[in-house]
């Protein structure tokens, strides 16, 4: 044939971690063809039995899943037998609209109006009605829906993946996802993550189908056939995750962590609320990360003061007396945000992004300001500048916050000054660390390593270069944690390398004692440093 | 704790506090309408303060109205067993939406 297909090794992004080795398969929305449309009689018959039918489809999943899974599901049936929601489709029939014209119509506006909501909550929502919908369709169009077989163990290739095909997909025999688009922090990503499903997003193009596709959700690529001797490799590595997954659950549940006579404390790193419910983050010791810019990146505009308030107050309320460190929105560089940050920056991470941009749009600034010293009352809330490069950054940011607490104060609103440190991420910063009146630091090493290096993070041809472990990088995070030991300021670190079990051993090293990470790692990352801690005793 | 009921002729009202972690997310919605389908009575909700007035029994609805922790429900109910229909809801709510008894 032909047909050549240069690139046999895929890089995406890993939404859900694990292995597969499977054939690889396209499956895509089937098309829907349009049936001929009868009188409105008939089509309201239609459209009764094809949601009948859908909704006999759904509680047959409902009753075989759990959790997340069947929240979904029965939210979706609810949603089948809500009249209020009902009422408009039908009466778009009545008027005169085919069946399947009233029922995309009504929900393409449920849907716009699910995707402009704010709060990601919502917003997830969404992707449970697209699925509905096109469920619907499908029973109305007499295709019957349901699961068109696909292999055991097979590699899913597709778009995106809509929840209710997820669960239609037998994966007792292994498996995995590879999509062009998608999100790690879609639903199905959730769901993916909570059955153990190996997942990777964001691959951009990928081949419909291969023989044998290797699927590594620990390094988020995708190879289509390999040679044989990857193919024992790979069976290898598999086998020996398989095990060491297992364990590392129960060690999650089991005493903490000891390094040196020091309790080693693991933090997970969240977007939102949807990142609690991992099964592990109730092992962590509190929230050493949130992110804020998903809240920024609205296509219905920047987030008020309330919407803020009320994500913050609920991060704070499920943390209870841990502690949650959240960062100020962290536009910018390979982040922009339209209606926030500068347009044709030539170089954007070297540019206004970060801590300097929101100094530069204080009233924009403020309303996240306003709200975080609201929400502080609620909880242990620990707030951070990203991208600080001199003190006096530091210190403009602390005055307006100070200045923030006391408009907030007039008012009569509740309200407290949190606990303010900074991302440790623009090397002079960490050089001159010891000039920062910061209450605590926080090592975002993934820019750091970029930085140091001199490696654009986004460039995959330098990923050898842009090390965190290159000693100069590391040295780096040394002298941060030094400062901190001598002064008694906490030192944490969220980037990337806290929560590879191959950085463990270094990062103790340098002295680090607060690892911060996504919530599926909790588990190897503390067993790593478990087996290091039993190495070093028995050494 | 919910106050306690008011009751002039057949319409019931009483309000609760939302202590659901997540506040009224998509289980704790299809939870109560369902609670709320099975009574005669017609029964809305709203967040105290808000103006208008929401359907219980209609699960869109209710998740639309994005009530979040903490959030005070106000229940209005008339029908016969609109009394009734109130204090199951709102003990719902003031229990945390508890899974039915097995």
């Amino acid at each position: 044939m032909a047909e050549v297909s240069a690139k046999l090794v895929f890089k995406g992004k890993s939404a859900s971690l694990g292995f597969a080795l499977g054939p690889l398969v396209r499956i895509d929305r089937p098309q829907v063809q349009r049936r001929e449309s009868g009188t409105i009689e008939e089509e309201e018959k239609a459209l009764r039995a094809a949601l009948a039918a859908s909704g006999g489809q759904i509680s047959a999943l409902a009753a075989a899943s759990e959790g997340v899974a069947a929240e979904i599901l029965e939210f979706q049936m609810a949603l089948l037998e809500d009249e209020a929601f009902l009422a408009p489709i039908f009466g778009a029939i009545a008027a005169g609209a085919a069946g399947d014209v009233a029922w995309s119509e009504t929900l393409a506006k449920e849907i716009a109006g699910y995707r402009a909501a704010p709060g990601e909550y919502l917003r997830a929502r969404a992707s449970d009605l697209v699925d509905l919908r096109d469920r619907v369709l499908l029973a109305l169009n007499g295709e019957g829906g349901g699961s068109k077989a696909t292999p055991a163990g097979a590699v899913i290739s597709a778009d995106d993946l809509p929840p209710s095909r997820f669960l239609e997909i037998d994966w007792s025999d292994g498996g995995g996802i590879a999509l062009r688009q998608g999100s790690p922090t879609s639903h199905v990503a959730m769901l993916a993550r909570a059955r153990n499903v190996p997942m990777i997003v964001q691959f951009g193009t990928l081949p419909d189908r291969a023989e044998i596709a290797l699927l590594d959700g620990e390094r988020g690529t995708l190879e289509v056939d390999p040679p044989a001797e990857r193919l024992r490799t790979f069976a290898a590595r598999r086998a020996v995750q398989a095990q060491e997954s297992a364990s590392a659950r129960d060690l999650l549940a089991g005493p903490p962590l000891i390094w040196c006579g020091e309790p080693v404390r693991l933090l997970v790193n969240i977007q939102g609320l949807a990142d609690l419910s991992h099964p592990d983050t109730g092992y962590a010791d509190g929230i050493g990360l949130m992110r804020t810019e998903f809240m920024f990146d609205d296509p219905a505009g920047l987030p008020g003061e309330e919407a803020q308030f009320a994500i913050y107050a609920s991060v704070l309320r499920w943390a209870g007396d841990r502690p949650a460190t959240i960062r100020t929105v962290d536009a910018g560089g390979d982040k922009p945000i339209r209606g926030f940050t500068e347009d044709g920056e030539a170089n954007p991470f070297l540019g206004v992004r970060g801590l300097r941009l929101c100094l530069r749009r204080p009233e924009i600034f403020r309303v996240q300001l306003r709200a975080l010293a609201r929400a502080a009352v609620h909880g242990k809330l620990k707030v951070m500048f990203p991208m600080v490069t001199v003190p006096g950054e530091f210190v403009a940011a602390r005055d307006l916050f100070q200045n923030v607490l006391n408009e907030l104060r007039t008012e009569g609103v509740d309200a407290r000054l949190p606990e303010l440190g900074i991302m440790v991420e623009v090397p002079v910063a960490a050089l001159t660390v010891d000039a920062f009146p910061a209450s605590f630091f926080s090592i975002g090493s993934n820019d750091l390593a970029q930085y140091a290096t001199a490696c654009d993070r986004t460039n995959g041809a330098l990923d050898s270069l842009n090390d965190p472990l290159n000693p100069g990088v590391l040295e780096l995070i040394r002298r941060t944690i030094d400062h901190g030991r001598r002064h008694g300021i906490n030192v944490s670190l969220c980037g990337d390398m806290a929560g590879d079990p191959h950085s463990a051993a270094a990062l103790l090293d340098c002295g680090l004692r607060e690892f911060s990470m996504s919530p599926p790692l909790l588990g190897r990352v503390k067993q790593a440093i478990a087996a290091l801690s039993a190495e070093a005793e028995r050494g | 704790m919910p106050d306690a009921l008011n009751s002039e002729e057949d319409i019931a009202r009483a309000s609760v506090q939302l202590v659901h972690a997540v506040g009224m997310h998509a289980r704790p919605a299809v939870k109560l309408t369902k609670l709320a389908k099975r009574f005669e009575a017609q029964v809305a909700l709203r967040v105290a303060g808000s103006a208008e007035w929401i359907d219980a029994k209609s699960v869109s609805k209710v998740v639309a109205m994005r009530a979040d922790r903490d959030s005070i429900i106000e229940f209005e109910a008339s029908g016969a067993d609109a009394h009734a229909a109130v204090a199951a809801l709102v003990a719902l709510i003031a229990e945390d939406f508890p899974d039915p008894a097995s």
